[in-house]
Parts: C-alpha cells; structure tokens; sequence
C-alpha cells in the first residue's frame, strides 16, 4: 500500500485529537511563555499584559551573565566527561554477546529514568558523613575519620555525569551499531592493536557522530535542575535552578519566563548546530 | 582488550551501582539514622510506603499519573504515527516535531510553559493537569516506538488486505495493529515508567496540591533524613528494571533502542 495524499476531510479525521493536544498544551503554552516574559510584574507575585523588556534587560544584568556562563561550562564540563567515558564503553558494549547487551541496557534505561530528586539523594548519602563512601576508607585505614564531601562542586558534576552516562551511551548506540565493522577490522588485519585501531580508525571516522553527541549530551545536562541543589551551594545553582526559583518562590513569572526563553533560544541554536553536522556527515560520506 | 574491557566495564558498574548499594543498605537499617554498614535488619521501611498514610497517597497519585498519562500520551502517538504512515502529508512532519521537541528541550521549558498556561486560564493546581502536562511530556516515547513499528511493516501485505476488500479501518484492526501492539506497548512501558519519576513538571504544575512521590521525597528531604525515601528509591529503580526487562524479554530491546535516538535531531 503506498501513502495516498488525503482526498477528504475524513482523510484528516484521525490527525485530530495529536493536532488539538499538541497545539493545545504545547504550542500554546509556549506563546503563553514568551508572551508572559513581556509582561510586566506587580507586588505580590502578579503581573499584568503589557509589552516591555525589563526582564530581558534585567537578565542581561552581570549576576545573571555569571549564572549563565557557569551553567555553559558546568554542562560542558559533563558532557565532555560522558562522551569521554560512553565512547570507548559503547564500542565494547555492542561487540558483547546479546544477553550480556541486553541486560547493561535495561540498567542503564533504569538509571536513565531515576528522577533527579532519587539519583541526588543517592549520591547525598553516598557522600555523606555518617553513612558514606568515606567510612569505607576509614574502615580500609586509608582515612583517619570519615568526612563529608558535598556540597560541592565535585559532588554535583558526579551526580550530573551519573545522570548523563546512559543518555550518552543510548545517544552512541545506534550510530556505533551501524558503523562499518570491517573498518576497523581492516585496521587490525594491518597489524594495529586494538586500542590503536580504536582510536586511529574507529575515532576519526565517528568524529561527527561524537560531536552531535557533546552537544545533546549538553542539552541534557543543562536541564539539570535539582542536582545542583541537592549537591552544590547557592553559588553553583543554574540558569534551570533560578528560572524554577524565581517562577515558585519568588513568583516572579515573567523573569523566569525571560530566562526560559534564553534558554530556549541557546537550545534551539545547539540543535541547529547538531543537525548542521549530521548533514555534512551525510553529505561527506 | 579483554583486560581494558573488564576494567571500563568493572569501573562503570561499580560507579553505577555504588549509590544504590548504599540506599540498598541504609533501606534495610533498623534505626531511624543516616548510617552505613546498616546496623540491625528491618524491612519496615518499606513497609512504611504502604502504612504511613502521606507515604501510600503520594505512591497512588504517581501510579494514577503515570497510568493515566501514559495512555493518553499513547491516544496522542497512535493516530499521529498511523496518519504519517498511511498518508502522504509533508506538512503533517510539523506535528511530529512538536511530539519530539517537548523532549529535546531541558524540561525546565515545558513545565514553565504549562505553568504560565494553567495560571493564565485559571486551572493552576487541578491534578489532572498533571496527567496532561505529562502526557505531552512524554509523547515522544510512544510516538518514537510506534513510528519504527510502521516502519518495519511490509507495506505489500496491507495491499493484500485492502485488495480483498478490507476498509481502513478493517486493514488497522486485523492486519495493522496485531503488528505494531508489541511497540505500543513498549512506548507505554517507557512513558509510564518516566512518568512514575518525573518531578519538575509535576511539581511546577500541581506540587502543591498534588504530592507524587519524587515531590514527597524532595519535600521530606528539606526537613531532615527518612529511611523511607531510600526505601522508595530502591521500589522506584526495582520497578523500573522490572519494567525495562519486560520489554526486553518480550521485545527487541536493541532495536527499540537503535530508534529511539535517531528520529530525534
């Protein structure tokens, strides 16, 4: 049966209810978004219509600017990491037999779908005085006491690249299972080991691949919310923490939404980039 | 290789597991403390999910939330994927970009998104529009699934079914849809169980009036330490492997996988 075009309106029918849902509760919930983020507030947590750019301004501000920036290195910092870590792990993952495959993948799926509140109460106590992985040195006589290592800024890049490390490896699957395996075969058959046929031949042919996959893993990093807050300090909150403070507790939604649709532009421009490299990948090859 | 391998792989288990041994272990712990090794054995805590009145209301309201969002996160997928498959409509790619893209944004988007439409229309608060906020949420998991579903259908057996005679709507029900029900299915599994520990769309939309579990463990977590949060952790990700090994078990969970990233951009 090949895809006829539709001839009526019944052809549309079933193209109804996605359409009104998704129009309804997203498209239009995203104009109400910006929209808001021109609007201007009142005392006591309201706001009225109006068309100004005091929030944008306000963002733009230097304390805002530090928030963003660390933010970008913050996600950058994790991404690098994960991609560094996923990639050789990937490659010897899908080269396992299917049973072992199979079983790494529904744990890295149920650990990919941990919510942020459970993964940094895990590594809260993990880190923690009385009940952390410092008893185990002390236990180990490596440590005089145990001691606490959060908040810090290492605890919450740990906690972010656990949250990270199976999105990047299920990002890596498919593109690492589709590519050519008599590439680096060919490599080994001419005498390179396979650490070196890895890195000369598997790497720099998967070099777009790995660079669409920083930037999504970076996308999914800058999403992190609650990490900060259960494992940093105020100062390494980011732009995800302040947008959530100030729409909840300060109820200043039309600063919050200014600051949502920054990031929605720095996303969308990332996204660009992304599928800008996928296609002169495809076009190279 | 082999040495390298056992060790990368030795490391990545040990670090994703090490923070569940230790919530494994203080779960267990008799006392009412912050302390590993546990001291004493008592599965009480989880028994606490259950008892404890606040406990057992906000495991019904992420059950109800994920069950319910799921589905209508399915009602939305299944007619889109079919209509994109059975119809030659470019311009209906939008709608599958707007299935995706809630997904591709960080969360933090979405979920102020709907918060300043539910306060601009005046339904702030009202739990279902949790159900709904997750279910536009979470589409992209079905929509992906079912859309690989009809792509791996042999489009020459259709045109079988419809030469003899069968209507669209015959084809779908006795040909169609016996096909494509594993990855409904699946795309259900994924949605519900994402859906089950979702926090930020949940608590910026109905986190006042509504406590799903994710929320109640954040909110206990500002007021000190509960053995039950850790008891709720290890439920949470024993559910979910549960969950992943069945669609495992009765899927092809590296094709399902090889998919569910290449439609996104």
């Amino acid at each position: 049966m090949r895809r006829e075009a539709p001839q009526t309106l019944g052809d549309y029918a079933p193209l109804a209810f996605p359409a009104i849902m998704l129009i309804v509760f997203f498209v239009v919930p995203f104009g109400t978004m910006i929209s808001v983020s021109f609007f201007k507030r009142q005392q006591g947590g309201f706001y009225t219509p109006d068309f100004v750019f005091d929030n944008y301004i306000r963002f733009l501000s230097a304390f805002f600017g530090g928030v963003l920036s660390f933010s970008l290195l913050l996600a950058i910092a994790v991404a690098a990491t994960c991609v560094v870590l996923a990639l050789p792990f990937t490659y010897l993952l899908i080269r396992m037999k299917r049973r072992t495959q199979v079983a790494w993948l529904v744990a890295l799926l149920s650990i990919l779908s941990l919510s942020e509140v459970i993964i940094g109460f895990a590594w809260s106590t993990l880190f923690s005085r009385t009940a952390g992985i410092t008893n185990l040195f002390v236990w180990l006589g490596l440590m005089q006491q145990a001691v606490a290592l959060t908040p810090s800024i290492g605890a919450v890049v740990t906690g972010m690249v656990y949250q990270a490390f199976p999105y990047t490896v299920l990002v890596l699957y498919p593109a690492l299972v589709r590519l050519d395996p008599t590439l680096s075969e060919a490599a080994r058959t001419l005498g390179a080991s396979p650490v070196k046929a890895f890195f000369t031949v598997v790497v720099p042919a998967l070099r777009d691949t790995i660079l669409a996959t920083l930037i999504m893993v970076f996308i999914f990093a800058l999403g992190s919310y609650l990490l900060p807050q259960l494992l940093g300090r105020p100062q390494h909150w980011t732009l995800s923490v302040h947008i959530t403070d100030q729409a909840i507790y300060q109820s200043n939604m039309p600063f919050a939404a200014a600051m949502a649709v920054f990031l929605v532009l720095v996303t969308l421009a990332l996204v660009a980039l992304t599928l800008l490299v996928g296609r002169q990948g495809g076009a190279s090859k | 290789m082999t040495i390298l391998r056992n060790v990368l792989f030795g490391i990545v288990g040990l670090f994703l597991a090490l923070p569940l041994i230790i919530v494994a272990g203080v779960s267990v712990n008799a006392r009412q403390s912050l302390t590993f090794p546990p001291q004493g054995f008592s599965l009480g805590w989880y028994g606490q999910i259950f008892l404890n009145m606040e406990w057992r209301n906000a495991l019904i309201a992420s059950l109800v939330l994920a069950l319910s969002s799921a589905a209508l996160a399915v009602l939305i997928a299944l007619p889109l994927a079919w209509f994109l498959w059975r119809r030659y409509a470019p311009w209906a790619n939008i709608f599958q970009l707007l299935g995706v893209a809630p997904f591709t944004l960080p969360p933090v988007i979405t979920a102020l998104g709907l918060l300043t439409f539910w306060a601009t229309t005046g339904f702030y608060g009202q739990p279902w529009t949790a159900v709904i906020g997750h279910a536009i949420f979470f589409v992209t998991l079905p929509l992906v699934t079912i859309s690989l579903g009809f792509s791996a259908i042999d489009r020459s057996l259709v045109e079988a079914a419809s030469t003899l005679g069968g209507d669209d709507r015959t084809v779908f029900r006795t040909v169609v849809l016996p096909m494509i029900s594993p990855y409904i299915v699946s795309g259900y599994a994924f949605a519900f169980v994402l859906s089950l520990n979702e926090y930020i769309v949940a608590y910026m939309t109905v986190g006042f009036t509504l406590e799903t579990l994710p929320i109640k463990i954040f909110n206990s977590l500002r007021y000190g330490y509960t053995p039950t949060m850790a008891a709720v952790t290890i439920l949470f990700v024993a559910t979910a492997a549960i969950v992943f090994s069945l669609v495992a078990r009765f899927g092809d969970l590296p094709k399902l996988l090889g998919a569910m990233t290449s439609n996104e951009p």
